[in-house]
């Protein structure tokens, strides 16, 4: 058999004394598409960026095409031929497709100066190369998502890349646009480019890869031929190594019979496409779902973010227009959003006036009080264990997990009836997501009603006393908590089957 | 609910309750005490110290401050107003104009701060219901409130002989203390309570330093950016009745460059170009900063080109060392 264009030999890392990775093994044919697999924390990620260069690897060796290769910076990555394709793309809208990809090394003239022609003519043979239907001269920001992916993936290629890796693809693609993009990845293969896709889909993984690895806590578990695996087994080896174990705990309140939020036929321009739903009083409804399938979109329009062009909402019995984010908290309703740096806080500015930001007419007659203000934050911090030196400390110094609960205070504070919370401990550590999911049960208890979007099985099966699984912007299917035996049926539902 | 009242590790209250020291909101203070203090060594013989020539600065720099004030909430909500100068400018002869027609003080009023109420407004909905950014609408405000006030006269001055006007409106004293003083207390102490004590100046912050956590937390962004570009241009006019009132006239020249100086005075005193951090007092020692390096330039017999250059190096020092603090 022929040499493996990459083989990573023994991995190990640490942070700060935690092993993220133990002794990985992975190996990559020429000419392959590779499935990399494994739940939030399975060490993909840190894998990946030891072989881009972002990260160096405390032991273990990395080969390419048979020789050793030391890898310490992304342009070491680079010089051997491998390059990452990344969720938020970097190409600059404003330039044409040949100047993006030969951005910071265009041909010059004898003179010096940019050769345009010459810039024009090699895209052009690299884009005939790859069959892509695009014009170097088109501006990037009219071409279409796909086909920025596209240019993304001429431009690494065009920097003799041989090996690329794909975080996700297909996520902000539509159908149409992920097909093109299959396609495009066949004809890659069969130039001998090889590929590592990361994704979670496995409608996908089995349509185009030809292994899968599977990771979890930090360790290989398996590599296998597509055909020796099928969806029951990678779902049972994912989900058998979770990293995060939280238990289903009865709670003291129970969901009420009376509806507090009902949702019929809500469309958006964004993404949401018929979303049919109702939330009862003191209920947890988990939504569960691939990422792009509607479920942050749903909370943005239910949020008066993103306008509601069809549907209609209805809040404990009565019809409600939500058309800004006030008219949303008017009605009770709050809001954790996906991505707490930029929606959740301002982040140079003190936790106080976080947590007083959504609630500050309460403290304020006519000037704000700030004793009673101060009151409030500090209460809030008690309530929540927010680790702070003061409720003066701007919010950017603290770690996420704190940053995490100060979103939760500023709501909390206001006091609403229906929390939304939108990917709730992404990103935070273990003992802040165990502090947050007790959170999310003791509000239930409380008489709050909860929407909980997660991609975290343990955590949805944790605490939902209700499960609906959201697929192309509508909610498809829908599961009472005691109904389901285990993270594998919820996987399944998940992945359209 | 989790309730750990006083695991020790929540916020304890006394000692550990006070605000960390913000470098970048307290270099304009010891600049200008430090020019302060260069200038009394320097130019000691030459009158700089005297009670006179403070009152002086005070006077020549009240309208950069009172134009400030505003300009300290617009750039704290991360938009910029250029047109304000022009502002200036073109309420300075519509309430002259409003006195020579016989309307009398309160048609003054009207007229002057109503131009730059009416200004703002256009200024604050072609933000914020056009969405076209702030610098282009204002430099296209710049232009058209500028041409206007050439056009209305035909570029002629408009006089005021109305003594009371010029009396409150710029020229006047109280005891000996200039009344330009007391506009820029009133203005400073209004501006500096509006930012730090209101829920409006609050969410100003809030929409400067991250638009979109802003919205998210049911601050209603666009009017409170329409609020402070209307503030602005309320200012604006303020300041063209106080050129007016110090000149006895109004004229088209007033308030040229006023913008430069008055962004000038705004991020020296530490608020950040970029919104989210505002600070009226800082902007109002900005403006007495810059107006005494004039001053002491000028007593020191520097020419013109001479203190432009000077000027432009302290206004780059003090910025540069501010950063570099809080860099730290």
């Amino acid at each position: 058999m022929e040499t493996p264009i990459l083989e990573m030999r023994d991995i190990s890392k640490s942070f700060n004394g935690i092993k993220v990775l133990d002794n990985v093994g992975f190996e990559l044919r020429k000419g392959e598409v590779h499935a990399l697999m494994g739940g939030n924390g399975a060490g993909k990620s840190t894998l990946m960026k030891i072989l881009t260069g972002v990260y160096s690897l405390d032991s273990g060796k990395i080969v390419i095409d048979g020789a050793e290769a030391q890898i310490r910076a992304p342009k070491d990555a680079e010089k051997h031929g491998v390059s990452m394709i990344f969720q938020e793309f970097s190409l600059v809208p404003s330039l044409t497709v040949a100047q993006n990809i030969f951005l910071e090394r265009e041909p010059r003239t004898k003179l010096g100066m940019i050769d345009d022609k010459a810039c024009v003519r090699r895209t052009r043979q690299l884009l005939e190369e790859l069959d892509v239907d695009i014009k170097p001269d088109d501006l990037v920001a009219d071409l279409g998502v796909g086909y920025w992916q596209m240019t993304e993936i001429a431009k690494a290629l065009s920097k003799e890349t041989k090996l690329l890796i794909m975080d996700e693809p297909s996520s902000s693609l539509t159908k149409r646009e992920t097909e093109i993009l299959f396609d495009f990845i066949g004809r890659l293969k069969r130039k001998g480019i090889s590929i590592i896709y990361i994704s979670h889909r496995m409608e996908e993984i089995f349509q185009i890869c030809d292994r899968i690895t599977i990771m979890g806590d930090g360790k290989h578990i398996v590599t296998a031929a597509v055909n020796e695996l099928d969806m029951d087994s990678v779902i049972r080896h994912i989900a058998g190594k979770n990293l995060d174990k939280f238990e289903w705990k009865e709670r003291n309140g129970i969901a009420k019979e009376d509806v507090i939020l009902e949702v019929r036929g809500l469309q958006t321009n964004n993404r949401v496409n018929g979303v049919d739903f109702e939330l009862h009083q003191g209920e947890i409804l988990g939504i569960a779902g691939l990422m792009g399938s509607g479920r942050t979109e749903t909370m943005r329009a239910l949020f008066g973010i993103d306008p509601i062009i069809e549907g209609e909402v209805h809040i404990r019995g009565r019809q409600a227009s939500i058309r800004s984010p006030q008219d949303a908290i008017g009605y009770g309703l709050a809001l954790v959003p996906e991505d707490r740096r930029v929606q959740g806080l301002v982040l140079e500015h003190e936790v106080r006036d976080n947590i007083l930001l959504p609630s500050i007419s309460k403290v304020t007659s006519v000037l704000v009080n700030d004793k009673k203000g101060d009151r409030v934050a500090e209460e809030w911090v008690a309530k929540l264990n927010i680790k702070t030196d003061s409720i003066y400390k701007e919010s950017r110094l603290l770690s996420g997990g704190n940053q995490q609960k100060i979103v939760f205070a500023k709501w909390l504070a206001n006091n609403p009836d229906i929390i939304m919370l939108d990917e709730p401990t992404i990103g935070i550590d273990i003992r802040a997501k165990t502090e947050i999911i007790e959170m999310v049960r003791s509000l239930a208890d409380e008489g709050k009603s909860i929407l909980l979007v997660s991609s975290e099985m343990t955590e949805l099966l944790a605490v939902s006393d209700r499960i609906l699984v959201f697929h192309d912007g509508k909610a498809v299917k829908q599961f009472m908590r005691k109904d389901i035996s285990s993270e594998e049926e919820l996987q399944h539902a998940i992945q359209g089957f | 609910m989790l309730s750990k009242a006083s695991s020790g590790n929540g916020v304890t209250g006394g000692a550990s309750a006070v605000r960390p020291f913000n470098w970048r909101q307290y270099i304009v203070y010891i600049a200008f005490v430090g020019v302060l203090i260069y200038f009394s060594a320097t130019l000691s013989d030459d009158g700089f110290l005297s009670t006179n020539n403070m009152l002086n600065i005070i006077r020549q720099t009240a309208i950069i401050s009172i134009m400030g004030v505003a300009m300290t909430f617009v750039i704290s909500a991360a938009e910029i107003d250029l047109s304000v100068g022009s502002i200036a400018a073109l309420s300075s002869l519509t309430s002259a104009m409003a006195l020579e027609s016989g309307f009398g003080i309160l048609g003054a009023i009207v007229a002057g701060i109503g131009t730059g109420l009416i200004i703002g407004l256009i200024n604050g909905l072609l933000v914020t219901k056009v969405l076209i950014p702030s610098f282009l609408v204002t430099l296209g405000m710049m232009g058209i409130a500028k041409g206007l006030a050439m056009w209305i006269t035909g570029t002629a001055p408009v006089p005021i002989i109305d003594k009371t006007y010029v009396f409150i409106f710029g020229s006047g004293e109280i005891g000996s203390i200039p009344v330009m003083f007391f506009w820029t207390l009133t203005a400073a102490v209004v501006g500096h309570i509006v930012l730090k004590k209101t829920a409006f100046g609050r969410r100003t912050l809030a929409t400067g330093g991250n638009q979109s956590a802003a919205r998210f937390s049911g601050v209603n962004v666009s009017r409170t950016k329409l609020y402070v570009m209307l503030g602005s241009g309320m200012m604006a006019g303020l300041a063209g009745m106080l050129y007016a009132g110090r000149m006895h006239s109004g004229r088209y020249t007033f308030g040229e460059g006023d913008e430069l100086s008055v962004i000038a005075a705004v991020i020296l005193g530490g608020t950040s170009l970029f919104g989210g951090v505002g600070t009226v007092i800082g902007t109002v020692i900005g403006a007495l900063m810059i107006g005494t390096i004039n001053n002491g330039l000028i007593i020191m017999g520097l020419d013109v080109s001479q203190q432009m250059i000077v000027k432009g190096l302290i206004i780059i020092l003090a910025v540069a060392f501010g950063r570099k603090a809080i860099n730290k």
